[in-house]
C-alpha cells in the first residue's frame, strides 16, 4: 500500500511543480523520514550548482528524494540506498566523497600538509638552535677520530 | 559618446599603467624624481578609470542599450539602485569594478604612503602599474564591457532576479575591496624581494594596508554569506560553494599575514614566511578570479565554451604568480632570519596561528581544485561537498580555537605556559559551566555541540585574560583600574575585540547548526501552525504587482512564547523579463535568534510553507562585525598610523607600560 502511496505521489509530483521537500513527498514515520532527509543532504543535486538535493527545487531534485524514500520504504540501508545512486548515476551524487583509490589524497592532504608543516618547523627549529652542546665532539666522531689515528700509526 | 569616452579612459589609463610599470620596475633607482611621477600617474590611472567606470554607471542608468553591456544585463523597469549595481553583476562590468579597485589602492598609496623610502616607492608602484596593465589589457582584448550594438533592442534582458537586491549593492565592492586589497601586499612583498629591503620597517609598512583590505574582506564575505542566507530561501548561510572558497581561502591567508607581520615587526622573525604570504594571500585572489570568471568552476564545459578568457587569465595567472615565487626563490635565501625565541612564546603561538591557518588554506585548495583536477587527469568525476569541508576544516580549526587564548598572554622570546594557564582559569571555569547548563537545558542534539561551545566560550572569555591582567581588576580599586583600561594601547583592546568577534562566531555557528529546529507542511489561509514556541497563523494571501515582478504574497501573524505578535510577508516573486521565480523569505528577529518563513508553491488547494526557528544565528554575522570594528580600532592604533614618525612609536611603547 505504501509502495503505491509513493509511486501515486510521483506520479502526481511530476505534474505539478514543487519546492525542496514539500509535505506531499514526506514518509509517515518519522524515524523513516528523518533517514530521508540525512541521505538527501548528503547527495548533489544533479542538475544545480552545488545544491543538495535536500535544498533544491529543481525537478530532479524532487524525483530522487521520491526515489531515496522508496528505497528505504522496501527496507533498504542508508549505505544501500546510496549506493543504488551510485550505481545510477557515478560517484559524482554524493557529496562527501568515498575513500577510495582516487580520493585517497584528497582525504590524506590535511593530514600531511600539517605534518610536514610541523616537521618545517621541527627542522626551523634544530637548525636555529645554536650548537652550544655540541661544541665538544660526538661519540661516533670520537670513535672515527680515534680510527684515523690508529690507521695513521699503522701506516 | 559617454561610452566611447569611457573606453578611450580605459584604454589611455592601461597605457598609462604599462608605463608606470616600467618606469617603477626598471628605473626604481632614480629617487625621488621618478617617485613623484609615479604617484601623480597612480592619481591619474585612478582618475581615468573612475570617468570609464561612471561611463558604464551612466548608460545603465538611462537604459542606454546601444551598450551591449547594459541590453544584456538591465531592463528600464529595474529600481535605480538595481541599475547601478548591475554594472558589475556581470562578467564585463566586474573587471572593470576590479580594475577600479586596483588603482584606488595604488592612488591611496600615493597619497599616503608618500613617507615610505622612494626605493620602495617607485617598486610598489611599478608592481601595482603592472597588474593594472595586465588587467586593463586582459579586459579590453577578451572582455570589452563598451561594446556597441548596431541595432540596439528596445528592452534589456534584464538582470538575474536573484542578483536584484541590496546584497549586489553591497557585498561585490566591499569583496573586491577586500582582495584586491591585498595586491598592494604582493606589490610590498616584490617590492622588498628586489630592492631586499625587507626589515621590520617594512612589516610596519604593510600591516596597515593588509589590515584595510582583510577589514573589506571580512564584511565583504560577511555580508555575502547574509545575502545568501536571506534571498536563497531555505535559510543556509555556507555552502562550502567553490566560489565562496575563493574568498575564504584569501582571508584565512590575510588573516595568516596580519598575524605573521606582527612577528615580523615586533621581533624580526618570520620575514621569509611573511613574504612569502604576502605573495600567496593575493595570488590566492587572483586564482579566486580566474576560477570564478572562467566558468571553470560551476561546469568543466564552460570553460570550452568561452576558452580565450580562460586561458588568458590562466597565462596572466602563471607569470604573475610564477614570477613572484621565481623572484621569491631567488631572493629568499639572501634573507637573514632575526630575533631568537623559545618554542612557548608569543611567537611560537603565532606560528602555531599560522600552521593551522595555512594548513586550512591547503585543505581547502586541495577539496576544490580535486575533482577539477581528477576529471582532467582520470576521467573520474567526483564531488567534494559540505559534509568534507565541515570535517575537515573543522578538525583543524578546533585546536586553533583550543590554542588561541593562550597567544596574547604569553610574552614574547620565552614565557611561562602555566604562569598563562593560571590567568585563564576563569575563562575555563566560566566556559565549562555555561556549555553544561546549556546543554543541560537545551538537550544535545548532535554528539559535537557541546565541544564547539566549549571552544567557542572559551575564545570569547579567554580574549578578555589580558585586559583583565593588564587593568589588574579586582586586585586594585575599580576607579585604579578603569583608569588603567582607559590607558591601554588600542592595539590591545583590538586584539581582544579581533578574537572575542571569532568566539561569537563560533558560538553563532554552533548554535544554529546544534538547535536549529524545521517545519514542512501544507497551510490554508486561516489556519495555523506552530514551531518552537511560535505560532504562525496563515492570515492571507494575495497576489501584488511590484516594479518589475508579480509577487505571490503570504500575509503571516506569528506569535511569539512571549505573547507579541508579528505580521510576516513571504513572497514568491515572478519576473516580467525572465519569468524565472524567486522566493522572498520573510525573516522576523526575536533577540539573536531568527524565524525564517518561506512560501512555496502554491499547490492545487493548499500552500507550502517552510518554517525554520534559527537560535542565535544573528551571532555568526555580529562576530563578524565585531572582528572588523577590532580591525578599524586597531588601524587607528597610533603605532600603526600610515606612516607614522619613529616618535610615535615610543609614545606607544610607554602607554603599553
Amino acid at each position: 500500500m505504501k509502495r503505491l502511496m509513493t509511486s501515486l505521489l510521483l506520479v502526481l509530483g511530476l505534474a505539478a511543480p514543487v519546492l525542496a521537500v514539500s509535505p506531499a513527498e514526506m514518509l509517515s514515520d518519522p524515524a523513516l523520514e528523518q533517514r530521508a532527509r540525512d541521505i538527501s543532504s548528503g547527495l548533489r543535486c544533479l542538475v544545480c550548482q552545488n545544491q543538495s538535493i535536500d535544498d533544491s527545487d529543481a525537478d530532479l531534485a524532487r524525483d530522487l528524494r521520491i526515489l531515496v524514500r522508496e528505497r528505504l520504504v522496501e527496507g533498504d540501508s542508508n549505505a544501500e540506498v546510496e549506493q543504488y545512486l551510485v550505481d545510477r548515476y557515478g560517484e559524482y551524487v554524493l557529496l562527501n566523497p568515498r575513500l577510495s583509490m582516487h580520493t585517497v589524497l584528497l582525504w590524506i592532504a590535511a593530514p600531511v600538509l600539517l605534518l610536514i608543516g610541523l616537521a618545517t618547523l621541527w627542522w626551523a627549529a634544530r637548525r636555529r638552535k645554536p650548537s652550544a652542546d655540541r661544541l665538544g665532539l660526538s661519540d661516533t666522531e670520537k670513535s672515527v677520530l680515534e680510527d684515523l689515528r690508529r690507521q695513521d700509526g699503522k701506516s | 559618446m559617454t561610452i566611447e569616452i569611457g573606453h578611450f579612459s580605459l584604454i589611455l589609463a592601461s597605457a598609462l599603467a604599462l608605463v608606470s610599470a616600467f618606469g617603477g620596475l626598471v628605473l626604481w633607482r632614480r629617487g625621488e624624481r621618478l617617485a613623484a611621477i609615479l604617484a601623480q600617474s597612480a592619481l591619474l590611472q585612478f582618475l581615468l578609470v573612475g570617468i570609464a567606470f561612471a561611463a558604464l554607471v551612466q548608460a545603465f542608468v538611462v537604459s542606454d542599450f546601444s551598450l551591449a553591456l547594459a541590453a544584456n544585463n538591465s531592463h528600464s523597469l529595474k529600481p535605480l539602485i538595481y541599475k547601478i549595481s548591475g554594472v558589475w553583476g556581470n562578467h564585463e562590468g566586474s573587471l572593470v569594478l576590479w580594475i577600479l579597485i586596483l588603482v584606488l589602492f595604488g592612488a591611496l598609496v600615493a597619497a599616503f604612503g608618500r613617507r615610505l623610502p622612494d626605493d620602495l616607492f617607485n617598486l610598489v608602484q611599478g608592481t601595482q602599474s603592472l597588474l593594472v596593465a595586465a588587467f586593463g589589457a586582459f579586459t579590453l582584448f577578451t572582455s570589452n564591457p563598451f561594446e556597441r550594438l548596431t541595432q540596439p533592442p528596445l528592452e534589456g534582458a534584464d538582470l538575474n532576479p536573484v542578483l536584484q537586491d541590496i546584497g549586489l549593492a553591497i557585498h561585490p565592492p566591499l569583496l573586491y575591496a577586500g582582495y584586491v586589497g591585498f595586491s598592494i601586499c604582493f606589490s610590498f612583498a616584490i617590492a622588498a624581494l628586489v630592492s631586499g629591503r625587507i626589515d621590520q620597517a617594512w612589516a610596519r609598512w604593510v600591516r596597515p594596508w593588509t589590515m584595510l583590505s582583510w577589514i573589506f574582506l571580512t564584511l565583504g564575505i560577511a555580508m555575502g554569506s547574509y545575502w545568501a542566507y536571506y534571498e536563497l530561501g531555505w535559510g543556509g548561510w555556507w555552502f562550502w560553494d567553490p566560489v565562496e572558497n575563493a574568498s575564504f581561502m584569501p582571508w584565512l591567508a590575510g588573516t595568516a599575514l596580519l598575524h605573521s607581520a606582527l612577528v615580523m615587526e615586533k621581533r624580526n622573525a618570520l620575514k621569509i614566511w611573511t613574504i612569502f604570504l604576502s605573495i600567496i594571500t593575493f595570488s590566492l585572489s587572483l586564482l579566486g578570479t580566474f576560477l570564478v570568471r572562467s566558468g571553470v568552476l560551476t561546469s568543466v564545459h564552460t570553460f570550452a565554451s568561452d576558452p580565450t578568457r580562460g586561458l588568458v587569465i590562466l597565462t596572466m595567472l602563471a607569470v604573475l604568480i610564477g614570477g613572484a615565487f621565481l623572484l621569491f626563490a631567488m631572493r629568499a635565501s639572501a634573507l637573514r632570519q632575526g630575533g631568537l625565541f623559545a618554542p612557548i612564546s608569543r611567537e611560537g603561538a603565532l606560528i602555531l596561528n599560522n600552521l593551522f591557518l595555512a594548513t586550512a588554506i591547503g585543505a581547502i585548495l586541495v577539496g576544490t581544485l580535486y575533482p577539477l583536477l581528477l576529471d582532467a587527469l582520470v576521467g573520474t568525476s567526483i564531488s567534494v561537498g559540505a559534509p568534507f569541508f565541515d570535517l575537515t576544516f573543522g578538525a583543524l580549526m578546533a585546536p586553533l580555537l583550543l590554542v588561541l587564548p593562550f597567544g596574547p598572554l604569553l610574552p614574547w622570546k620565552r614565557a611561562d605556559l602555566v604562569a598563562a594557564g593560571q590567568r585563564l582559569m576563569g575563562a575555563a571555569a566560566l566556559a565549562v559551566f555555561l556549555t553544561i547548563l546549556i546543554s543541560a537545558l537545551g538537550g544535545i542534539s548532535i554528539s559535537l555541540a557541546p565541544v564547539g561551545l566549549l571552544l567557542g566560550f572559551w575564545v570569547l572569555f579567554g580574549s578578555f585574560a589580558e585586559i583583565i591582567e593588564r587593568a589588574r581588576i579586582g586586585r586594585i580599586p575599580a576607579r585604579e583600574s578603569v583608569r588603567r583600561l582607559m590607558g591601554l594601547p588600542r592595539s590591545i583592546w583590538a586584539t581582544a575585540l579581533g578574537h572575542m568577534g571569532l568566539g561569537l562566531t563560533v558560538l553563532g555557528i554552533v548554535s544554529v547548526t546544534a538547535w536549529e529546529t524545521e517545519l514542512v507542511t501544507t497551510l490554508n489561509p486561516g489556519e495555523s501552525a506552530e514551531l518552537a514556541g511560535y505560532e504562525i497563523t496563515f492570515e492571507d494571501f494575495a497576489q501584488v504587482p511590484g516594479p518589475n515582478y508579480m509577487a505571490d504574497t503570504g500575509i503571516f501573524a506569528v506569535t511569539a512564547p512571549g505573547g507579541q505578535v508579528a505580521h510576516l510577508h513571504a513572497e514568491r516573486r515572478s519576473y516580467v523579463a525572465s519569468g524565472m521565480p524567486t522566493t522572498e523569505a520573510a525573516i522576523e528577529t526575536y533577540g539573536l535568534s531568527q524565524l525564517y518563513l518561506q512560501l512555496g508553491e502554491p499547490l492545487a488547494d493548499t500552500h507550502v510553507l517552510r518554517v525554520w526557528h534559527k537560535p542565535y544565528i544573528l551571532l555568526i554575522w555580529i562576530g563578524t562585525l565585531v572582528m572588523s570594528g577590532a580591525g578599524v580600532l586597531s588601524l587607528t592604533d597610533r603605532r600603526l598610523r600610515f606612516g607614522a614618525p619613529k616618535q610615535a612609536r615610543r609614545h606607544s611603547i610607554e602607554a603599553a607600560e
